[in-house]
């Protein structure tokens, strides 16, 4: 799994780092996404997928298979 | 439930778009049919009024997914064939073009129209905003406009009349209300929200009812207040709020009542769903029936259902979520916060225009606001998950 993400579609929700802290975290100054790691562990992928799915700026992509 | 081998989404939308990437997601093989009503293939909302209408972004931009992402759902997607009924017990939905289409489950997505000003259609220069070619309508019209009103009190009417003065167009903002978005913000924060405004340089005009739309030669010329005042305007913005498209579902037998009413499974009836801003379902974690139109229940709420549909029996008791971009005010709020809350700011300073504000009601923590912090604010978030989901454990 390869993760890329669009800061400038990003909102600041924030959600993506409630349900995978340790793949994705925001900036202090203005709450923009921060990927952690863009290809986690198998063990992520479903928070991963989750997180993909619920943000609501659309601003995670995923590719499955990278 | 026996096993579910057909499933169609009314509505290619968010929320109908996710709900079927949910139900693949969760492993559904079977057949799945999307339709929508629109030429566009499924987009997002919340740019229309922000970097579409003021030119940041080409219109493609807001699309949800490129047309190879769409082809690996493996679903039949028809765009262009809104639907027009519903045969509840047969769950089959039939469209404009005499589609009929039956499945074992049948999710209904077609969200929101906007609510009208009497007599608006039939004038020149009068807009509403709610789908894609609506915004580029408006860009297009307010690229040339001089004097521009936007009537609305709530987040829709706000971000138009910031983006449309980020593009130079002298605008006036007109509310019936105290500020704009009080019901969302409550007062002090709305109070905020429309000082920022006025620095801007937009005409707040609140508190006043607008009366009548003043024409010639079937073009609006003006916007006539309760107070007797006339505002001239070339180009105004009709922004009252929407109403759940459920015109289509007079006939069914389900219950409408300004919305889809569902139980808190978001079921309707029996193999139907509703999801997204049309669904109002009971919400057990606050023990009463609501309807969010917020992009995030979009999502969240597919989940749901597409879990729903598939055996799991989840009741659904999100937390919450908005947020708004306003000139330079990135504000969020997690749990809703309210006309009658106590505000205390615990983080940043107003004074700064960076702070996060905790909302309390009834001694319950119930909203935490964020106001370009969003970062902390969602650190806060915890705070107020128990008032959302505490009760609904309780009866689980």
């Amino acid at each position: 799994m390869k993760i890329t993400v669009d800061e400038d579609k990003c909102c600041g929700a924030g959600q993506c780092v409630l349900l995978a802290p340790e793949v994705f975290d925001q900036r202090d100054d203005d709450g923009i996404v921060v990927l952690l790691d863009a290809a986690p562990a198998a063990g992520h992928h479903a928070a991963v997928r989750e997180s993909a799915a619920v943000c609501p700026a659309a601003a995670i992509v995923l590719s499955e298979d990278a | 439930m026996t096993q579910v081998g057909s499933v169609l989404v009314v509505g290619a939308s968010a929320a109908g778009l996710a709900t079927a990437e949910a139900l693949r997601r969760k492993g559904y093989q079977g057949a799945l049919t999307v339709i929508g009503g629109e030429f566009h293939p499924p987009y997002d909302r919340p740019p229309l009024s922000k970097q579409v209408l003021a030119g940041e972004w080409v219109p493609e931009r807001a699309q949800l997914r490129t047309a190879d992402q769409l082809a690996a759902l493996d679903a039949e997607i028809v765009l262009q064939d809104p639907a027009r009924s519903l045969d509840t017990a047969a769950r089959t939905v039939r469209t404009a073009s005499g589609r009929a289409v039956r499945a074992d489950a049948v999710v209904i997505a077609t969200g929101l129209r906007s609510r009208a000003f009497p007599g608006q259609q039939s004038l020149e220069g009068v807009h509403t905003l709610r789908s894609l070619d609506d915004a580029l309508a408006l860009r297009s019209a307010l690229q040339s406009a001089d004097r521009t009103v936007v009537i609305g009190d709530g987040v829709l009417g706000a971000e138009i009349a910031a983006t449309a003065r980020g593009m130079g167009v002298d605008v006036t903002l007109v509310g019936m209300l105290t500020a704009p978005m009080v019901g969302l913000l409550g007062s002090r924060m709305a109070a905020r929200l429309a000082q920022l405004h006025t620095d801007r340089g937009v005409h707040m005009e609140f508190g006043v009812a607008v009366e009548f739309l003043q024409e010639e030669r079937g073009r609006v010329t003006a916007v006539g207040l309760a107070d007797g005042r006339v505002l001239p305007a070339r180009t105004v913005v009709v922004a009252i709020g929407s109403v759940p498209a459920t015109d289509w579902l007079t006939d069914s037998g389900l219950t409408v009542a300004d919305g889809v009413v569902c139980d808190a499974f978001c079921q309707a009836a029996d193999g139907v769903y509703a999801v997204g801003d049309v669904a109002r379902w009971h919400h057990r974690g606050l023990g009463k029936f609501v309807r969010w139109e917020n992009r995030t229940n979009a999502n969240e709420q597919a989940a749901a259902v597409a879990a729903n549909i598939l055996g799991e029996n989840r009741p659904y008791t999100p937390v919450p979520y908005m947020w708004t971009d306003q000139f330079d005010a990135k504000i969020q709020a997690h749990g809703l916060l309210g006309e009658d809350a106590d505000v205390q700011v615990v983080e940043g300073s107003e004074e700064d225009g960076r702070f996060v504000a905790l909302y309390r009601r009834d001694g319950h923590m119930t909203g935490v606001l964020g106001w370009n912090m969003p970062k902390q604010a969602r650190l806060h978030r915890a705070a107020v998950v128990d008032h959302y989901t505490a009760q609904a454990a309780l009866h689980a």
